[in-house]
């Protein structure tokens, strides 16, 4: 179920704009194409979930939103519009004032994010020295009251100790704390439930729930599971091979889901009343992105591929309001155009 | 801590007790005692007070009984040539080469670590191709023949250094460098494997997700931690070097126990010979037990341990 | 900005070069060096224009050629007692080679046995080994090849021995480590299910496995044990005197260092350095190239 306060008034918080992003090998032969001509947008408290497979590109594309990529990899194209300014055009200096800042994210793994050497209460306090000077007296005192935001007990205690000594659930809202620590606008959540119990993962969602109608936060919810999209965001976008195949309100596309890989994915959730004994999976692997295959990325594994579908790679279309699709079966008409319309 | 403590100490004194379990098996067993532990032109009243002094035509448990005792009370025998207790010898040699120790591992760390994090944060570019030059020739050149080139060009080409024996600051330079410079090349290598390790981790790419300047990513979260490991094996190093130096503190006449060691070849005077091999081994044992303790205290995560 | 690369799932992989070409890029200076140095070593004989152990007194001290007081007779000048330092530094490199090769194998071979036992077994075997292997590393190596030296008196032989039972210990580590994991794998598991004793596994299935990073180790070795041995002759517990080796040759030369001497210690220094770099270059591709896994070494 969607909720939020959606402003749909006034320009979109983030808007990206066939954004892609690639890897080189060293020598230069290898060219993966990690994200490739994504568009998206995000309004001011709104969630947007990002679905897909390992190797689909949606960790690549947080850390291309916040410019932290590894040397091999290069935005090749594309604008990152962030309450207006292009963040492509930002010099490293003013990019450090946007992360954590303005833009905050947070990590799969709590464990290994936290360095192990630092007290808590120093490494949630760090942001907020850095990005409003604050003392260390201060920036101390803040972030006792952080934990205490994302429900930690005995904040003051826990404030002192360090990574080790907490659980994994607990690791994990420090990390959440930190996000929050300078009242970011927009919060990147990258499977942050991954590494957690269930009974925990739903008190922790709960908790980003609370946390953005406390704060206005826009949320992007990177995650390959699709339960918690439908109880946390308003907005879907399913990538496959670094493009996004479809995007739209969750609860249209969960209704009449329009791209084939789309509906391959919720059908293979199991369902309670499902009289069917065997689990329903897609055939086949995800595709190499380095030797991507002519045509849709999609077509080798599609159950309704024609023939068109893999001579050439069908265009993000709008089939109505709200919602993009790129599949040639939702515009056929498209398709008898041949050649002409290949990858943006 | 305290039984993380409690247990190194033991492993330590099971260390040490194997050490001298070792070197008298080779003395007794595979060397001739008799010939090693007489000095050369004894007279046979003298091999024969040897004999009863040592036990040699006792059990090997006997043997080994009173080799522990006399080691126990820090008696390692009495130097042929100096006719001084080696023991006594050797704590009034120790000193000059903590001296050159310290020195060299003062020079390899300036020079090491620095190097190290420049080449790893400029990973694939030239400081990191010059880095990995020069760690290459460190591991390749050995200290005795450094020390020698240093001494024909410095000392005889040009006239700037003493070329041997102690005193002066001066007379400190030139061995530092050439013990020294293996173990730079050591502790560069580590410090940028170490770096590069720590510059890939999560918490790293937290930092700079934070928006922390990359040089404050570097200073604060990258340096404390990738210098754990380096840290450990300088301590380590440090014995090693004064181990290692005999070769050139003979170069350079340096009054230290590894120029003792050579004397004692020369010289044949095996007490002397087995004392430093003894205390060298008990060193490195002794040092190998104070880092980790001082790991203990360094890293909470060993310190908090219930 | 040097993070880590993000890994991507890439399942589909790109079809495997030939075992040739994956070694094509193999640094080609330090293998003609390596090589050239073996070759003066099996024809020392035929390419030495002197006798190495016999110097005439009248010829002492002459500096190379290309000096004043220098001739073409001797090349690279003479030592104290006048023989010529060319034909001793080929006949050197005889000695460095069998002496670094041979340690090398007889430290690996000891070091890799126990490390598969040692690995394999475990239990109470492992632990001994284990404490041995740490008490061993606790005596600084070269102390410990002076010290046996000094009591079997120095030989060629010997001092291949000693080195032998000085480096064994780091074989031991890595192999074991290697064994550890190995064992757990299922061709050794089937072995097991299929009733082939401890030992025909550990002989046919764990050590062609092991083989590779003993290779990579010997290859690291090479340079320390040269060094070691340089070492040892130069304080004169090495190889014994008339044998031509560079560590002696450095030790004679010391005399004539203040005077001036240069040639006595810059040449055979070269020499030992352009053995020991070869040996750690290549030592260092093969290890990039054979495991991944040994990169922490």
């Amino acid at each position: 179920m969607p909720f939020g306060t959606v402003t749909n008034s006034g320009p979109p918080l983030l808007q990206l704009e066939h954004l892609s992003t690639h890897y080189v090998s060293a020598q230069g032969t290898r060219v993966v194409r990690a994200v490739d001509d994504v568009s998206l947008t995000v309004r001011a408290g709104e969630t947007l979930g990002i679905v897909g497979e390992s190797g689909s590109g949606k960790s690549t594309l947080a850390l291309t939103l916040l410019r932290i990529l590894p040397p091999a990899a290069r935005i090749v194209g594309g604008r990152i519009l962030f309450e207006g300014e292009d963040l492509l055009q930002k010099s490293e200096t003013e990019m450090q004032h946007v992360r954590g800042k303005r833009i905050a994210m947070v990590l799969q793994d709590p464990m290994a994010s936290l360095n192990p050497l630092f007290t808590i209460g120093d490494q949630v306090g760090e942001p907020i020295r850095i990005h409003e000077g604050a003392s260390r007296r201060s920036a101390w005192e803040r972030a006792r009251a952080l934990l205490k935001a994302v429900r930690i007990p005995s904040p003051e205690t826990r404030v002192k100790q360090y990574p080790h000594e907490m659980s994994g659930g607990m690791r994990q809202r420090i990390v959440g704390a930190i996000g929050i620590s300078c009242e970011p606008r927009l919060l990147i959540a990258d499977e942050p439930t991954t590494s957690l119990d269930l009974t925990i993962q739903a008190q922790y969602l709960n908790l980003l729930r609370d946390l953005q109608r406390e704060h206005n936060l826009a949320l992007i919810f990177i995650t390959h599971n699709l339960g918690i999209v439908a109880k946390m965001c308003d907005q879907l976008a399913v990538m496959y091979a670094g493009r996004v195949v479809e995007s739209g309100p969750v609860s249209q596309i969960f209704n009449t889901p329009k791209h084939p890989y789309t509906e391959a994915l919720l059908n293979s959730i199991p369902r309670m009343t499902d009289t069917e004994q065997r689990l329903v999976a897609i055939d086949g692997q995800p595709p190499d992105l380095s030797a991507l295959p002519a045509g849709c990325a999609f077509a080798p594994r599609c159950a309704r591929a024609v023939d068109h579908c893999r001579v050439a790679a069908p265009p993000e279309t709008a089939p109505a309001a709200g919602r993009t699709v790129r599949c040639w079966l939702a515009e056929p008409a498209l398709a008898g155009v041949g050649a002409e319309s290949g990858a943006a | 801590m305290k039984r993380y403590i409690g247990r190194r100490a033991g492993y330590s004194l099971l260390s040490l007790f194997l050490l001298s379990l070792t070197i008298f098996f080779f003395v007794r067993v595979t060397g001739d005692p008799a010939a090693l532990l007489v000095e050369p032109g004894a007279s046979a009243s003298d091999i024969a007070a040897i004999h009863h002094q040592f036990g040699l035509d006792r059990p090997l448990w006997v043997q080994y009984g009173i080799f522990m005792s006399q080691l126990f009370h820090g008696d390692l025998g009495q130097s042929f040539y100096y006719r001084t207790p080696v023991m006594a010898l050797y704590l009034s040699r120790l000193p000059n080469s903590l001296i050159l120790a310290v020195a060299a591992m003062a020079f390899s760390l300036i020079i090491g670590i620095p190097s190290g994090i420049l080449a790893a944060v400029k990973v694939g570019k030239f400081w990191d191709s010059a880095g990995k030059v020069f760690a290459l020739l460190g591991l390749s050149l050995p200290a005795f023949w450094v020390g020698l080139v240093m001494i024909l060009l410095f000392s005889v080409y040009l006239g700037w250094l003493p070329s041997s024996g102690s005193g002066t600051p001066w007379h400190l330079i030139m061995p530092a460098f050439a013990l020294g410079w293996y173990f730079a090349a050591a502790h560069m290598r580590l410090t940028r494997s170490s770096m590069l390790e720590v510059l890939g981790s999560e918490y790293v790419k937290l930092a700079r997700i934070k928006g922390l300047p990359q040089w404050f990513v570097i200073a604060k979260h990258a340096f404390k931690n990738a210098l754990i490991p380096v840290l450990t094996l300088a301590g380590i190093n440090l014995v090693l070097m004064i181990n290692v130096a005999v070769v050139v503190e003979t170069v350079f006449a340096w009054p230290g126990i590894g120029r003792l060691l050579y004397e004692g070849i020369a010289f044949r005077d095996f007490p002397v010979v087995q004392g430093v091999v003894l205390m060298g081994g008990a060193m490195i044992v002794g040092v190998n037990l104070l880092i980790d303790i001082l790991y203990a205290v360094i890293d909470p995560r060993i310190r908090l341990e219930k | 900005m040097s993070l880590q690369a993000e890994s991507l799932a890439l399942p589909a992989r790109s079809p495997r070069r030939s075992t040739l070409s994956h070694f094509a890029d193999v640094p080609i200076v330090p293998l003609v060096i390596l090589f050239g140095i073996a070759l003066v070593a099996i024809f020392a004989n035929q390419l030495a224009p002197h006798n190495p152990e016999i110097g005439s007194l009248s010829a002492r001290f002459k500096p190379p050629f290309w000096q004043a007081g220098g001739s073409t007779k001797f090349l690279l000048g003479t030592d104290q007692l006048g023989r010529d330092v060319l034909s001793r530094l080929i006949f050197g490199a005889r000695i460095s080679m069998i002496v670094g090769f041979t340690a090398v194998i007889f430290a690996g071979t000891i070091g890799t046995i126990l490390g598969i036992v040692s690995g394999y077994l475990g239990g109470w075997v492992d632990q001994v080994v284990m404490r041995l292997t740490d008490t061993w590393l606790a005596l600084p190596a070269l102390t410990f090849a002076i010290f046996l030296a000094a009591i079997v008196g120095p030989s060629m032989w010997n001092i291949v021995i000693i080195l032998g039972i000085t480096y064994w210990t780091r074989y031991a580590r890595v192999i074991r480590g290697e064994v550890l994991s190995l064992k757990e794998r299922e061709f050794v598991r089937l072995a097991i299910v299929a009733g082939c004793s401890k030992w025909t596994i550990m002989r046919r299935h764990i050590l062609p496995n092991v083989i590779n990073s003993a290779i990579v180790l010997g290859t690291l070795m090479l340079g320390v044990v040269i060094i070691a041995e340089a070492t040892l002759s130069f304080l004169g517990v090495g190889v014994p005197p008339p044998e031509p080796a560079w560590g002696l040759m450095l030790s004679d030369g010391k005399q004539g260092l203040m005077v001036g001497y240069w040639w006595l210690t810059v040449f055979p220094g070269i020499c030992i350095m352009l053995l020991v770099l070869s040996a750690n270059i290549l030592g260092d591709w093969l290890r990039v190239k054979l495991d991944p896994q040994l990169r922490q070494l």
